[in-house]
Order: structure tokens, then C-alpha cells, then sequence
């Protein structure tokens, strides 16, 4: 159960953003992960890639709690968080955003954002409609106006295009004070203006805030980040800074296969 | 398949709508609902007594427990059919502590201290129905809610200490107070009015709360709701509470309006007759129960009269009542409501535009 208040600050101020050891997933006789030990600095922003398969979106669900960990340790800002629900690591600001955009579509723009905001403050269970200088209802204007999408904050979700879903999928994600967030294919089928629209939101993000990205797209996924692990059948198989990794032989030959190169 | 059609948002954003300017917005956009309230405020003037309790005083009552399970539902995509059973309870509870002709069992209190333990008690028994029910989807809800409600109905035919077994409680009244008599058809009325007003309001302003959202959310996507911060099991074990608390108003004017309670009164057949007047109503709007319980109402009061008015056997009025609820849900499967905006969007859509797509490539 949740540790106290006073032992989790003590522990965030020198721990480690996101610490896993020893993640192991299975799925039946499927090893999705075998024993990821990963550790990432607060602030930092890593890419993690790897075909399809590798075990990338199954380490965001261990993190994230959608699915724990078969054994291994995840603690997150020094805090052991391995046997914890989904919901008690988000308020502790962690994030995520889904490969396929997991929105609320029968519910406008905003009040998708502001369900977001509900999530990590006090009011959850709040019987009473907010006002219209409540906070959190202006947080979410806010947030709406950092993913570029107050134009259309009264529409319907169902009515947003693709990249205006990719868009809200990250403001969702921004809600509260995120303290590091898991983006998960974030660029997956946006135009070349979009992507170029969802670099600049990643870039201006508070540095404070960490992030780890899934991306194919190399273009998206090297410039915005300073560290880069590669996966492959569920383990690490090599991380560094973007240019090392982008020029190891081994990695070339993996990614694009042997021979192509 | 999806077991219920999503309501759609209501069309005030939150943070819009407050207080008095609501109403005033929504009174002048919508004059049928003046004459509606208006008409439901002089029916008095103009009904008999009969049709005053026995047609709409018990229309708003089963209006009241359908909209527990609209709420549910509809909001919370849980087919509950617990909640006959709570309103059940809390009217069991009623004649327990109140007053009523089985006096070895009945304790007398004031009908004060009776209603709101009897409230009380029904919102823990709803409220632990769905701590049992949440965990599960779809049919596994609505099997394990109906169990639930079996059981209910079986202890009370079965308990003779606390129920009064097979013949339950008759005698059972609303009380006298300020100096209304409050069993009397007019008053009885505007209590039910009342009661089932501030329900409808309830339901419609908690469903553009925080509470209201995060419950469809939990219906649209549980998985990304707990990706957001909500505690999804807890937060539909309180969408049972607050649904409770509706039908164990509603139980009290049940008990109140036919004076008696007894295991029928929850057995199955009434738990699914509520099922019956939430899906046939519509299950889009909080207005949707109230239509569909006032059909009910009018089929199960009238259906009698008209089978032997054509020299048929008035025994099977309940093959009436069947028939217009299938005639409902095949032409409709989001009830009345949905029967009643295709057909004003079709009269409203300018005939060019028809013409249009018709004559379109």
C-alpha cells in the first residue's frame, strides 16, 4: 500500500524518474518481457524502439499497471509501485497515451480534457457542476489551447479528425502536474505538417517533465529525445544516445534488415 | 453488441450552466416543456382522482425507479435490475418502522425516524448490490443483479419474522403533516410530482458533473479512465449509491401509494416490468423512463377494458401490454425517445434537402 507522504519526498529527491528491474511479462508460455532492468533520470526523454513485437507497449502497460509485471521491481521517483492499481501511480504523476487513441468520443473536446484534470485533483467524486472560473475547468481550457485544438473544444470526439484525436490523446495525458509520461506511438498515422505540429508540443514540454516515446518514425522520434533503447523479442538490446545507436551495425541490422543496409 | 445505446451528451457545456440562468435558458428554448410542467401543475384542476394517483402518481413512481436504472444504465452502461428490489426494500422498511396493520411485526416509529432509516437501509442494500455487480460486464451484470433480486424476493416470501412472509404489510400510509393529509388523492399527487421532479433534476444536473462524467467516461473507456486517475470500481460503486437513493424515494410513494407491500411487489415480474418501461422509454434521456412507465401504466390500466370492449377475454391484458412493448422496441430499439427524434428530424428537414439525397448520385 501507498507509503507515507513524508518517505515518498525523501525518496523522489534523489531517486530515479522511472526504475525497473528484472521486469519479466508473460502472456501464458509467451515471454512478452524478459528481465528489463531500465532506468531512467527525471527529466530525462528517451526513445524506445524495436519492431513490432518487441515488448515496447507491454513495458508501458507493466509501468503503467494496465498489466503488472509477472516478477521484477518498477519503482517510480523512488517509490515501489510494482503492486499498485493504474490509478494510484497516475495520481502520482505518471502518464500514458494509447497507440490507438483511447478517448471518451461520445463526450466533447473539453470535457474530455477536464475529465482528465478530475482524475488526479480532489473533486472526482464531485456531485456539482463546476463554475466557470473553477480551476480545473480553466486547466483544461488551458491544455486545450497547448494542443492546438480550442477551435473545435465544444465538438464531439467522434467528429475530430485523426491528427485533432492524436492531439487530444496527448492533452489528456498532460492533465495535473504529470511528473513523466509514456507516449505511445504519439506520430502513428499523422500528415508531415502534424508530426512537425506534435514535435513542437513534445519540445516545449516543462523540462522537468521526463518522457519515454515509442516511435517508428525515426525523424519524430530522434529529435525528440537524448537517449535512445532498443528492444528486441522482449529484452534490451542496446541503449545510448540517439547518433550511437543510430549507427550500430547491429542495430542497422535489425531494424532494417540484413543485407538492406 | 453494445447492451445499451449511449446517451448523448446534454448540449450545456460544464461551466456553462448554473443556477438560475439554466432554467431561464432552457424555458425559453424550450416551450413544450412550460406547457408541460404547466400541465403537470394543474392536472389537479382537471383530473379525477383516479387518474391523479392511479395513472400518474404511480407512472411518476415506476418513472422514478426506471430512472435509477436509466442512470445506471445509460450513464454507466450497468444493467442493474436491483433496482425494483431497492425501491422494494425501502418500502419493506417503511411499513417496518412505521406503522402499519401487522402490528407484532411494525414498531410505530414516527414516520420522521421511519423514512429516512428506511432510506438509509435501502441505499446500503443497493449500494452493496452493486459492490457485488460492478466487477462484472454486460449479461454477467444483469445476471448477477437478478439473482440479487431473486433472493430478495424469496427471503421475503420466506421470512416471517421480519417480512411477514407470503402476506407482507397492508395499512401502510402516508403520514398527516403541516396539516395535509397527505394519503388524500390531490396532495398524494403533488408529493409523487414532487418526488419525481427533483429525481429528473438530480439525474440531469449530476450528469454534467464531475461525478456524471467520470461515469460515462467509465462507460466509454474504463481502461483509459484509470490511465486518468479514477478509481473505476469505486467510482460505479457510487454510481449504485446515488441510483439507490432515487429508487429508495421511490419506494417509499410505492408503498405509500398502494398501501400494502408484499413479495410481489418485488418479484420478478416487477423487476423486469422496470427493465420493460426504462429500455421502452428510452434509455437516451432521463425523461425516457417517465414516458415509458406512463405507457405501462396506461396498457396495464386500460388493456383490460379494451380486450373485452372487442368480446375478447380481459384475462389476457398482459398479451396487450407485451404486444405495444414489442411493437416499441421493433420499430425502435432506443424506445420512444428515439422513435420521437427521427420522426421531428424528419419533419423539421426542409423537403429539398430530402429531395437531394434522394435524387443524388
Amino acid at each position: 500500500m501507498p507509503t507515507s507522504v513524508a518517505e515518498r519526498l525523501s525518496a523522489a529527491g534523489t531517486a530515479n524518474a522511472l526504475e525497473l528491474r528484472g521486469v519479466t511479462r508473460l502472456f501464458g508460455a509467451l515471454a512478452a518481457l524478459v528481465d528489463v532492468t531500465l532506468t531512467v533520470r527525471p527529466g530525462e526523454r528517451r526513445a524506445v524502439l524495436g519492431s513490432n513485437g518487441a515488448g515496447k507497449t507491454t513495458l508501458f502497460n507493466c509501468v503503467t499497471g494496465d498489466f503488472p509485471p509477472t516478477s521484477g521491481t518498477i519503482r517510480f521517483f523512488g517509490e515501489d509501485v510494482t503492486h499498485f492499481p493504474p490509478h494510484e501511480r497516475i495520481r502520482r504523476g505518471l502518464r500514458r497515451t494509447y497507440q490507438i487513441s483511447a478517448l471518451f468520443t461520445g463526450l466533447p473536446v473539453i470535457d474530455n480534457v477536464y475529465l482528465a484534470c478530475c482524475g488526479v485533483s480532489r473533486g472526482r467524486f464531485s456531485l456539482l457542476r463546476p463554475r466557470r472560473d473553477d480551476g480545473l475547468m480553466q486547466a483544461a481550457e488551458n491544455l486545450v489551447q497547448a494542443v492546438h485544438l480550442a477551435a473545435v473544444k465544444e465538438q464531439r470526439v467522434a467528429e475530430l479528425s485523426h491528427g485533432q484525436q492524436r492531439q487530444l490523446e496527448i492533452a489528456l495525458a498532460l492533465a495535473g502536474a504529470p511528473r513523466f509520461i509514456l507516449f505511445d506511438e504519439p506520430a502513428a498515422g499523422l500528415s508531415p505538417p502534424e508530426r512537425s505540429e506534435l514535435i513542437e508540443i513534445l519540445t516545449s514540454l516543462p523540462a522537468h517533465i521526463g518522457y519515454i516515446i515509442i516511435e517508428h518514425d525515426m525523424d519524430v522520434a530522434l529529435r525528440v529525445v537524448e537517449s535512445v533503447t532498443m528492444m528486441h523479442n522482449g529484452r534490451i538490446f542496446k541503449e545510448g544516445r540517439p547518433e550511437e545507436v543510430e549507427s550500430d551495425s547491429e542495430v542497422q541490422e535489425l531494424y532494417l534488415g540484413a543485407g538492406h543496409g | 453488441m453494445a447492451v445499451v445505446e449511449a446517451p448523448r451528451a446534454a448540449d450545456v457545456p460544464p461551466g456553462q450552466a448554473t443556477g438560475k440562468s439554466a432554467i431561464a435558458t432552457a424555458l425559453s428554448a424550450y416551450p413544450a416543456l412550460w406547457l408541460l410542467v404547466l400541465f403537470l401543475l394543474l392536472l389537479p384542476a382537471f383530473a379525477s382522482s383516479f387518474v391523479l394517483v392511479e395513472i400518474f402518481g404511480w407512472a411518476l413512481i415506476l418513472g422514478m425507479i426506471a430512472l435509477s436504472l436509466m442512470f445506471l444504465a445509460g450513464y454507466g452502461g450497468m444493467v442493474s435490475l436491483v433496482q425494483m428490489s431497492v425501491a422494494g426494500c425501502a418500502g419493506y422498511m417503511v411499513a417496518i418502522f412505521g406503522t402499519s396493520a401487522v402490528a407484532e411485526v411494525s414498531l410505530g416509529w414516527p414516520w420522521w425516524l421511519a423514512v429516512p432509516i428506511a432510506i438509509l437501509i435501502a441505499v446500503i442494500f443497493g449500494t452493496l448490490s452493486g459492490a457485488l455487480a460492478v466487477r462484472t460486464e454486460g449479461i454477467y451484470t444483469i445476471m448477477i443483479t437478478l439473482a440479487i433480486a431473486s433472493a430478495f424476493y424469496y427471503f421475503t416470501h420466506q421470512n416471517y419474522t421480519i417480512f411477514n412472509g407470503f402476506s407482507g404489510f397492508n395499512a401502510v400510509r402516508a403520514p398527516r403533516t403541516l396539516g395535509i393529509e397527505w394519503r388524500a388523492p390531490v396532495p398524494f399527487y403533488y408529493l409523487t410530482l414532487f418526488g419525481a421532479a427533483v429525481a429528473y433534476l438530480a439525474v440531469v444536473y449530476v450528469s454534467r458533473s464531475p461525478f456524471g462524467l467520470a461515469l460515462q467516461g467509465t462507460r466509454d473507456n474504463a481502461r483509459r479512465m484509470a490511465a486518468l486517475g479514477f478509481n473505476v470500481t469505486a467510482h460505479r460503486i457510487a454510481a449504485y449509491t446515488f441510483a439507490a437513493v432515487i429508487a429508495a424515494l421511490a419506494g417509499v410513494l410505492l408503498v405509500w401509494h398502494g398501501g400494502q407491500i408484499s413479495p410481489g411487489t418485488a418479484g420478478v415480474g416487477p423487476v423486469i416490468d422496470i427493465l420493460i418501461i426504462a429500455v421502452a422509454g428510452g434509455l437516451g434521456r432521463p425523461i425516457g423512463p417517465f414516458i415509458g412507465a406512463l405507457i405501462y401504466v396506461i396498457l396495464r390500466t386500460f388493456a383490460l377494458d379494451v380486450l373485452e370492449g372487442v368480446g375478447l377475454d380481459g384475462k389476457r391484458f398482459q398479451l396487450l401490454i407485451g404486444l405495444g412493448f414489442l411493437l416499441i422496441v421493433l420499430f425502435s430499439p432506443d424506445g420512444v425517445l428515439g422513435l420521437w427524434s427521427r420522426w421531428r428530424d424528419r419533419l423539421l428537414q426542409p423537403w429539398t434537402d430530402v429531395r437531394a439525397r434522394d435524387g443524388g448520385p
